[in-house]
């Protein structure tokens, strides 16, 4: 209890009444209206609370007068980001691929939203840039294993390469060491014919031989590939498994299997269109 | 007691702060009306500035269609500033910053060669304060009856009073906020938009901002916005100098001062009769006889003051005038004075740097083009190696074309032999060499540009090159540094 308030002789305030060791401390009340800000916010809390969620409870939370929901805000801009976007994303869905390279207005909106779907689904594998890495093919380049024209494109993220969808792209090399279809030595001869295909080494008549028999059917007799089938045209200098003698013993070993999603199940037609026009114009485009 | 309040009793704040601690409240400074050659130039000052101000974004400048017509505008959604016939983009924002450093130098100048003439006529914080006082003299009447009202209790008529003057004090401020918008916005339209409440909120809020700060820089801070938070009158120091024209009290010819009856000798004392009117008119409440001072803002009118009261008293005018500090030293030592020299070395450094920015900015303004190119070079991946082995890398090319009609361009690039080029992006027209970028008016074409090589003469490592953009008729409009990278061998 403040037993004797005084009067401070310097400053004319008061004290607070106390006294500690012959110290006395001057009373000085925290300025008024910091005081009424203080009760105004106390205010504004209660309002708020009936007003807004606020107070945890068991089983959840309570839900206040106003309904408002931070999920709700956000599905509300998400659809008024939907609509603004609705005007081309239906002009879109509604015009083939080649048309919509024509009206500059669309194609450059289906370059920027195809960009921003490939960096949402496509840039774990195939890298930012769309340049890829070892077994995950480069699509800047001019070589293409299923087809580099728009439509193909389309379709193959469409449908997807080696997956359950009952219209993925399907073909399997077989596995020419591991299920015993060549012998060891038959397989390094197959390799130098493959490197000779390249400009590299020179093949021998057994090399020859075991391409004519195993190899053609997908690849062809010129090595060119065939791109209905997936087989990968093994003259240029693009590998996607690697072009060094011992990656493709390996890859003729072992053989290559490499899948993609069907992105048709998880993508709106729209958006696969847009991605097929963006991977398109990154520079290996048909 | 109050009927008795007189000029005379005015005391300077500096005196008067000298008596209390160093942390003070405000002491409100009433000034009093003054006629005169310096309030007849405030006043032409005034009317000319503020005119300028109201008026400038009403003038109007045919540009054609799809063009605003306000002859000055700050387009901040269109990122564009309109002057008359010259539109800047966001990319040359430097043109504003020499004009920032222009007005510096031109500061500067003028503080070296006048004192602070900016402060006393120019400055928009004393022309709003002395439309403000205008007002509030109308409205309370001068000094002596404003202080009165001040320590009457409330009535009616004195609330009626202050109503009155802040309601006039309000609405000049909202015109103030209003008219800063117009800067800004189509003038005309967004007046109607505003009544109607159909502006934009920017607008309201930036009306109500500038409202808010005029009301209270001009009607209530006044002085202390020059004395406390302005920066200027701190460093003014370093610009002044002895040869600076300025306002001055001759001590020498008004010492010793005191009062002065009908018919006395003037015989063995000064001309100053004290009649504090220097005080009671100075709008920062500070006396001229102390000498130059931080609070002074050189606006003269002590002069009209000390002269109204010279000619009273039958002396010679100008006891307070604008003098260089050397003549006034020159004169107490009685010999003769000293004539003004305006040349010497600081104004002359400013008024250099004032011609060498001026010749820089009307350099850069003349080598201005219409037409710019970007160029940006593709990183990921670094180059790829097409099939046939040959090396191609990617840019994204940006061009500006900053006209008002469509542009046909071709873009070639130099220091790339056996180069071919490639193009993609919707404004295209042609394929390979003869292929044409189309550019929109006023705005910003962007295209994906490919640059493939023979694998036998691609680069090792980076090398320069240059793009270029003709236009139909072969002329060069823009070009672009850039670099081609190979694998390293």
């Amino acid at each position: 209890m403040p037993t004797k308030i005084e009067k401070d002789t310097v400053s004319g305030q008061d004290t607070t009444g106390h006294e500690w060791d012959g110290v006395k401390e001057l009373n000085t009340p925290l300025p008024t209206w910091w005081v009424y800000t203080f009760y105004a916010t106390i205010a504004f809390a209660v309002v708020y609370c009936a007003l807004y969620p606020s107070w945890p409870w068991l089983t959840g939370h309570t839900q206040g007068m106003l309904g408002y929901s931070s999920r709700t805000e956000l599905s509300v801009a998400l659809q008024a980001q939907t609509n603004a976007r609705a005007k081309f994303v239906d002009k879109i869905r509604a015009t083939s691929l080649t048309d919509i390279r024509k009206d500059p207005e669309l194609f450059n909106f289906a370059l920027a939203g195809g960009r921003s779907a490939f960096q949402t689904n496509c840039l774990q594998c195939h890298g930012a840039g769309g340049a890829g890495s070892t077994g995950f093919p480069n699509l800047v380049d001019d070589d293409w294993i299923w087809g580099g024209s728009i439509d193909q494109i389309y379709t193959t993220i469409e449908h997807g390469i080696r997956n359950t969808d009952d219209k993925s792209r399907q073909s399997m090399m077989p596995r020419f060491g591991v299920d015993g279809l060549l012998t060891g030595t038959q397989i390094a001869a197959v390799t130098d014919y493959v490197l000779s295909l390249s400009g590299r080494g020179k093949a021998t008549p057994e090399g020859a031989k075991v391409w004519q028999d195993q190899c053609v059917a997908c690849h062809k007799a010129d090595g060119k590939g065939n791109q209905e089938l997936g087989a990968p045209n093994l003259t240029d200098g693009i590998w996607l498994y690697g072009g060094d003698r011992d990656s493709i013993y390996r890859t003729i070993f072992y053989a290559r299997n490499g899948s993609m999603p069907a992105w048709g199940a998880r993508l709106d037609d729209a958006t696969m269109k847009m991605l097929a026009i963006y991977v398109h114009s990154l520079g290996g485009g048909r | 007691m109050d009927a008795k309040l007189q000029d005379d009793d005015a005391v300077s704040l500096r005196t008067r702060k000298a008596e209390l601690p160093l942390y003070i409240t405000r002491i409100k400074v009433y000034p009093r009306a003054i006629k005169g050659l310096w309030r007849r130039v405030k006043w032409a000052v005034l009317v000319l500035l503020l005119g300028l101000y109201y008026v400038v974004p009403w003038l109007r400048w045919d540009r054609g269609p799809d063009a605003p017509n306000q002859a000055i505008l700050l387009d901040l959604d269109g990122r564009r500033g309109w002057f008359f016939d010259i539109v800047i983009w966001p990319q040359e924002i430097y043109f504003v910053t020499g004009l920032l450093i222009l007005g510096a130098f031109g500061l500067f100048f003028a503080t070296a060669l006048f004192g602070r003439v900016w402060c006393g006529f120019a400055c928009p914080q004393t022309v709003w304060t002395d439309l403000f006082m205008l007002v509030e003299r109308l409205i309370e009447g001068d000094r002596n009856e404003r202080m009165r009202l001040d320590r009457q209790s409330m009535s009616a008529s004195k609330a009626l009073r202050k109503t009155l003057k802040h309601t006039a004090w309000l609405a000049i401020a909202a015109a103030t906020g209003g008219a800063w918008v117009f800067y800004y916005v189509d003038a005309p339209s967004t007046l109607v938009k505003i009544f109607r409440g159909e502006a934009s909120l920017e607008v309201y809020f930036f009306i109500g901002l500038l409202t808010a700060t005029t009301y209270m820089l001009a009607g209530w801070a006044r002085e202390q916005v020059c004395t406390y938070m302005c920066p200027w009158p701190r460093f003014q120091a370093a610009m002044l100098d002895e040869q600076s024209v300025i306002v001055t009290y001759q001590k020498w010819r008004g010492e010793p001062r005191g009062k002065h009856k009908a018919g006395a000798s003037w015989d063995g004392r000064g001309d100053c009769v004290d009649c504090n009117l220097c005080v009671a008119v100075c709008p920062t409440g500070i006396d001229i006889r102390d000498g130059q001072q931080i609070e002074c803002i050189g606006c003269g009118l002590c002069i009209d003051a000390c002269n109204q009261t010279m000619g009273k008293v039958d002396r010679p005018p100008n006891l307070i005038l604008w003098d260089t500090l050397a003549n006034q030293q020159a004169k107490e030592k009685g010999t003769g004075g000293a004539a003004w020299r305006p040349v010497r070395s600081r104004t002359l450094l400013y008024a250099a740097l004032l011609a060498v920015v001026s010749a820089v900015m009307l350099g850069a303004f003349w080598l201005r083009t219409d037409t710019e190119l970007t160029v940006q070079r593709d990183r990921s991946p670094n180059f790829v190696r097409l099939s046939n082995g040959d090396i191609r890398n990617s840019y994204a090319v940006k061009i500006l074309n900053k006209t008002r009609g469509e542009q046909h361009l071709q873009l070639t690039v130099q220091g790339l032999p056996g180069s071919a080029i490639g193009f993609v992006g919707a404004d295209i027209q042609g394929d390979n060499a003869g292929t044409r970028l189309i550019v929109h008016p006023d705005s910003v074409g962007t295209f994906r540009i490919f640059l493939t090589v023979p694998a036998g003469s691609a680069p090792s490592g980076s090398k320069s090159i240059e793009f270029t953009v003709d236009d139909t008729t072969g002329r060069k409009r823009a070009s672009h540094d850039a670099v081609f990278v190979g694998p390293a061998r």
